[in-house]
């Protein structure tokens, strides 16, 4: 019963959320006895960091081909690997790649998924998953019944626990199938935080009345190095582009704070950011929606207030 | 062409969650059906645009689920669609689901079959992953554009903080998401014409499912939101950074 977890790199990194499924990975072999192995598609120079993550062993295949991911050649060069490595377990993070291949890789070996998993499976008596579901208003435990299994682990989820530990780097020898998916170009927003593993989310709605407006938002999200989002109408009106809209139609985020600034949380809103830990809302309107689900609130006019709170954080940063 | 699209029913964005039978099931109680939203305003809307600018396209629509599906597949119908297929059975788990429409989706020889990005209900993404592996074939996620360029689908899809265009031949199974077009209301006509348009039911292939539900449970309730003048936004920065230990 060993332990495979998926490790994504982009250009040579290991995404933040891999971190996350390595150590969620290696605390499930340690809960069940048993050893957590990393397998790596392409080529990174940070494979052996993975030590510190609890992974004994990382099954590399470094070839330049899998620069461009691709789902179907991915999922059947793990279902290859593991023809020697043997794993039953299998972790992923829910990311866009995870959510590509957990799927093709659960009909390949025949191994229940749970997808946006949000804890450590309960052993006790099968093997059952918490996850997300209703867009975040509840969640479901899953027993997964097959001998094989899948997690994809929800982004921001799990905390990273960091030991001291050297993993071996084995590398893997298998033949590349070809892409049937051409990949014509990769476009990045570069220097923006990724909202999906961002730890704090910086989000402005209606109630910032244009686009104009926008600089206290983005002002306080430099500050905090947070990502920046928006509600739907916002996004809908074109003040902000659609992949900063968070939502029940847009992304659904988890991020450790959340500050909603001049957004009155509809149900649908709600349900994109309700997982986050710590919610503070700004809003004039005090019977705003939103502030019967935040853990702090200001009920005043976002442009006093938000400058106000950007001086305070500069001298709290002064002060450290 | 002929495209196949996958519709879940599933409650309406603003139902009340509970659940029954010691946590167990859903409470049905009250609630509103919808066709899940991202495959009714993104796959099906796409799917009709594509079949306006090319009157030839082929679209059936396939729901997997009881006789109570029957008015979301109806009201799909009245947007667009030639015929719609339901499978009848209740969900088991999304191996079943996607097995089921993997063995239609293969004796209909779809070219393009189109999923909503998620249930709102279910959150998982993985029916048209798993389609596609059934039937060996690729798998497009997050496609917030789609367009049929010499015989190729081109897609444009969204990744983390970013977006990919790609290429590939048909066939194919593509999750749709916003951006792929714009919600329309079915007309008079629509409406009307659905009513006569055929829903074949066909029992399902014998699968075991790989997973099963045991419970489910809501989150802790929040304790109460406190409020800090907007005097002193200051002595909110001060919680963030004591108490909630945030910033």
């Amino acid at each position: 019963m060993s332990v495979l977890i998926f490790i994504d790199i982009t250009e040579g990194k290991i995404k933040k959320a891999s971190f996350e499924a390595a150590s969620y990975g290696a605390t499930v072999a340690q809960q069940l006895g048993t050893s957590a192995s990393a397998i790596v598609l392409g080529k990174s120079d940070e494979l052996s960091t993975l030590g510190n993550y609890g992974i004994s062993k990382v099954y590399n295949l470094s070839n330049e081909t899998l620069h461009h991911f691709d789902a179907q050649v991915f999922t059947k060069l793990i279902a290859d690997a593991n023809e020697t490595i043997g794993a039953d377990i299998f972790v992923f993070s829910n990311t866009t790649t995870g959510k590509s291949i957990t799927p093709r890789l659960s009909v390949r070996l025949k191994a229940g998924l749970v997808s946006g998993a949000v804890a450590l499976p309960d052993t006790s008596s099968g093997f059952v998953v918490k996850k997300s579901v209703f867009s975040g208003k509840a969640f479901a435990h899953i027993a997964i019944n097959s001998a094989k299994k899948i997690i994809a682990l929800n982004p921001n989820s799990f905390s990273v626990v960091k030991t001291e530990g050297a993993a071996e780097i084995i590398d893997l020898n298998l033949s590349i199938p070809a892409a049937k998916i051409a990949v014509q170009s990769v476009n990045k927003i570069i220097g923006d935080v990724p909202l999906s593993e961002a730890d704090i989310v910086v989000s402005g709605g209606r109630g910032l009345k244009g686009p104009e407006n926008w600089g206290i938002v983005t002002d306080l999200a430099k500050l905090l190095g947070a990502a920046t989002a928006c509600s739907r109408p916002v996004s809908d009106i074109h003040w902000r582009p659609h992949h900063e809209h968070v939502g029940q139609t847009g992304l659904a985020i988890a991020p450790n704070l959340y500050i909603a600034i001049g957004i009155s949380g509809a149900i649908q809103h709600l349900a994109g950011v309700n997982r986050s830990k710590t919610i503070v809302v700004i809003n004039k309107d005090a019977e705003a929606p939103f502030f019967k689900a935040a853990d702090y609130g200001i009920v005043g006019d976002a442009f006093e207030v938000v400058p106000k709170m950007i001086e305070a954080i500069k001298k709290l940063k002064e002060s450290v | 062409m002929k495209i196949l699209i996958c519709i879940s029913k599933t409650p309406d964005t603003t139902s009340k969650i509970a659940f029954t039978d010691n946590n167990s099931k859903f409470s049905t109680d009250g609630v509103q059906w919808i066709i899940n939203p991202y495959d009714e305003w993104y796959a099906l809307v796409r799917a009709i645009e594509i079949k306006e600018a090319d009157p030839s396209t082929v679209l059936h629509l396939i729901n997997v689920g009881g006789a109570e599906s029957e008015p979301i597949i109806r009201k799909a119908l009245a947007l667009g669609g030639e015929e719609a297929i339901r499978v009848n059975s209740d969900v088991a788990d999304s191996y079943f689901v996607a097995s089921q429409i993997a063995q239609i989706a293969k004796e209909g020889n779809y070219d393009l079959i189109f999923t909503g990005k998620e249930t709102i209900d279910y959150n998982g993404s993985s029916i048209g992953g798993m389609i596609a592996e059934t039937l060996d074939i690729p798998f497009i996620s997050h496609a917030v554009k789609f367009d049929i360029v010499n015989g190729n689908a081109v897609v444009v899809r969204e990744i983390e903080g970013g977006e990919e265009i790609d290429s590939a031949p048909f066939p194919l199974v593509v999750s749709c998401q916003k951006g792929m077009a714009e919600q329309r209301i079915p007309n008079m006509k629509g409406i009307m014409g659905s009513r006569t348009k055929p829903l074949k039911v066909v029992e399902p292939t014998d699968i075991s499912p790989l997973t099963s539900v045991v419970n489910f449970d809501l989150p802790p309730a929040k304790a109460g939101v406190k409020l800090v003048s907007a005097e002193h936004p200051e002595e909110l920065v001060r919680l963030l950074n004591e108490e909630a230990k945030a910033i």
